[in-house]
């Protein structure tokens, strides 16, 4: 018993290391690039099925002198087959944009879909997507930060494994496809265990360190989906903050494609 | 779920307004303040398919003259069907694409005496059934009756030498304003490209005006006839460009019929120079058939700022050229958030070399800058 238990000890390690290697070759790709490839469809695989969810939106920007002023929204989000999400963003302050909606078709590939509701005209308005670098709402998010993240719209390359606030997550670099995009690259923290993003740093045209982004306060909802109630941005170059804070979460509310057309953006208030 | 209700929002405007020139008039004056309230309300139902919207527009100006008026411009009851949406009440709807002119944006009436740009409306009471489907939205409307629009008095700039006298007001419906009229949309989002198709039948929204004599003074008579415009707007959005048309085809009952159009582009730098800000240049060509009509053969260039800062901060500047004659019409908006709560809008106005001959000529010496401030609650 002793000794096999000796046994067991030295051998388990050398069985843990070929298993390992065996599953690695087996399920990862060979090179970094298809390695993280092969977990960002993972991370977007573990989020399939949810339908459609909405939530409440508490945006905080902060400058460096420690002045902040506070945002209020509302979204919808719904799921589409074979593309992207569909989503509106309502404000609800400040008071001067208040019934201001966003809607948004992502594209897998191409350019997205945008139109803006003005309420004080009742005015439409479809807007190029091509601003996806301009800050949303004066915040340090781009529209491309807070747009559906598609698995099409970066390449990647797995860089190796770390500890991250104690967890254990795949680091990977991800580059943005549309030569739009205000970033040469991302690098971004996936959660090993829950493959949820947890931390991304963006690096601007001139490759250098531009933003951070921190995401936590995760929950689970019906027993499959992360959403995340905290995301905080950094701005390294301007000492500038937003702190995003999600609240009332609703999943499958029953929302449909005739709740995301620009008719019921008019009615959105 | 999704809103609020019983819930009172709105705002309150202090607007002040400054004349370049001196008035051609003895009882106009150099400047005026003024003060606008905006009230809205709304209540969904329990299942988010049903809602009543109310909202009342009021304006008190220190010429205590034609300014002065209040408006419902909404008060409708709203509800969707299995298959379509029904509207009933009066509301504002607006149809359209391009920055310069609104051709097919022709439901509600004008409340002119609130700015010259002619984009403020008078709520229209109405039905109209909406039905979407895939190959795209068709909308029905009947106009229950015509909303005049609002007139500027003696007292107030930016008038006409002749003053509009309502009492004169004709129609050539023997229904008057009662006349029922009925419109449709068609409207469709094809990728890139936005369309709608437009048709009405009925009251004009613009009059004719004629010079006539009451109790010896001369004043100016609206007429407003009945016409059918056949009308479209299309934009195709193209990476930093915006392309967009609007055209009508307006039959007269009792006169020839004309053509008019808007059309142009709006291209955007994005992230000038590495900042947030982007900056926009738009030029529209306007063509109306009519000799005498705004924008019979006009070019109209502009430029918009858009800082993307906290306060969103925007400029918009344009100017407008008659290709038949020196005028020029040039607009400054400037608009500023300050608080979560008050925000700062400014707007210069200049009519430059107007010829004689030119609808604009009237406004020649009104020139004016105006800053409005305005608290949201």
């Amino acid at each position: 018993m002793l000794s096999l238990h000796q046994n067991k000890k030295i051998i388990s390690p050398v069985i843990t290391t070929l298993f390992v290697g065996l599953l690695s070759t087996f399920s990862f790709g060979a090179t970094p690039e298809q390695r993280g490839l092969e977990i960002a469809i993972e991370v977007d695989k573990r989020d399939n099925g949810f339908n459609d969810n909405t939530s409440t939106l508490e945006m905080i920007l902060g400058n460096k002198y420690g002045e902040s002023t506070t945002r209020i929204m509302r979204t919808k989000t719904l799921e589409q087959e074979d593309d992207g999400d569909k989503s509106q963003i309502t404000f609800d302050n400040p008071r001067d944009v208040k019934g201001t909606s966003f809607l948004s078709f992502t594209h897998k590939v191409g350019s997205d879909d945008q139109w803006l509701y003005l309420p004080g005209l009742k005015r439409v308005k479809r807007i190029s997507s091509s601003n996806k670098s301009g800050p949303f709402m004066g915040s340090e998010f781009a529209f491309e930060d807070i747009s559906s993240q598609e698995v099409e719209k970066y390449t990647y390359k797995y860089l190796k494994e770390e500890k991250l606030m104690g967890r254990d997550t795949y680091l990977l670099e991800r580059d943005p496809v549309d030569p739009k995009s205000g970033y040469t690259k991302q690098n971004v923290w996936i959660d090993k265990e829950r493959y949820i993003a947890l931390k991304i740093d963006f690096y601007d045209r001139k490759s250098s360190l531009l933003k951070t982004l921190t995401i936590g306060d995760y929950n689970q909802y019906l027993d499959k989906f992360w959403r995340a109630n905290k995301w905080e941005m950094v701005n390294h170059q301007t000492g500038k903050t937003t702190l995003l804070n999600y609240s009332n979460w609703n999943f499958r509310t029953g929302l449909k494609d005739k709740n995301f057309t620009k008719n019921s953006l008019k009615r959105s208030r | 779920m999704y809103s609020f209700a019983n819930e009172i929002t709105g705002y309150v405007g202090f607007e002040g307004r400054g004349f370049i020139d001196k008035p051609l008039y003895s009882n106009q004056k150099d400047n005026s303040l003024s003060t606008s309230i905006n009230l809205e309300y709304f209540h969904d139902f329990e299942e988010v398919n049903e809602s009543i919207v109310a909202s009342i527009f009021a304006r008190k100006d220190s010429s205590a003259d034609g300014r002065d008026h209040i408006d419902i411009s909404e008060l409708y009851w709203w509800k969707a069907y299995e298959n379509f949406e029904l509207y009933i009440g009066a509301r504002k709807v607006f149809w359209g694409v391009t920055e310069t002119s609104h051709l097919v944006d022709v439901i509600n009436s004008s409340d002119s005496v609130e700015n010259v740009d002619g984009e403020d409306k008078l709520g229209q009471p109405m039905i109209s059934l909406l039905y979407e489907q895939d190959w795209g939205t068709v909308e029905l409307f009947a106009l229950l009756g015509f909303r005049e629009p609002t007139y500027l008095g003696a007292k107030d700039r930016l008038r006409s030498e002749l003053l509009v006298d309502k009492d004169s007001t004709s129609y050539e419906s023997s229904q008057e304003e009662k006349h029922i009229d009925f419109a449709v949309r068609y409207s469709h989002v094809l990728g890139d490209m936005d369309l709608g198709l437009i048709y009405f039948n009925g009251t004009s929204r613009n009059a004719t005006y004629s010079k006539i004599s009451v109790n010896n003074e001369d004043i100016l008579q609206a007429h407003y006839n009945q016409v059918q415009i056949f009308g479209g707007d299309f934009q195709l959005t193209k990476g930093d460009f915006l392309w967009k048309l609007e055209a009508t085809h307006s039959k007269p009952r009792s006169d020839s019929s004309y053509y008019s159009q808007v059309g142009g582009f709006e291209y955007t730098f994005v992230g000038l120079a590495d900042s947030n800000a982007d900056l926009g240049i738009f030029a529209e060509y306007q063509y109306d058939e009519r000799d005498y009509a705004f924008g019979q053969n006009d070019l109209a260039i502009g430029t918009r700022f858009v800082l993307n800062d906290t306060q969103s901060t925007e400029f918009l500047a344009a100017i407008t050229q008659d290709l038949d004659n020196k005028t020029k019409f040039i607009s400054v908006e400037a608009s500023r958030r300050l608080t979560d709560t008050w925000s700062i809008e400014s707007e210069l106005r200049i009519f430059s070399t107007v010829g004689s001959d030119d609808s604009l000529y009237e406004l020649r010496e009104d020139d004016y800058l105006q800053v409005v401030l305005k608290r949201y609650f």
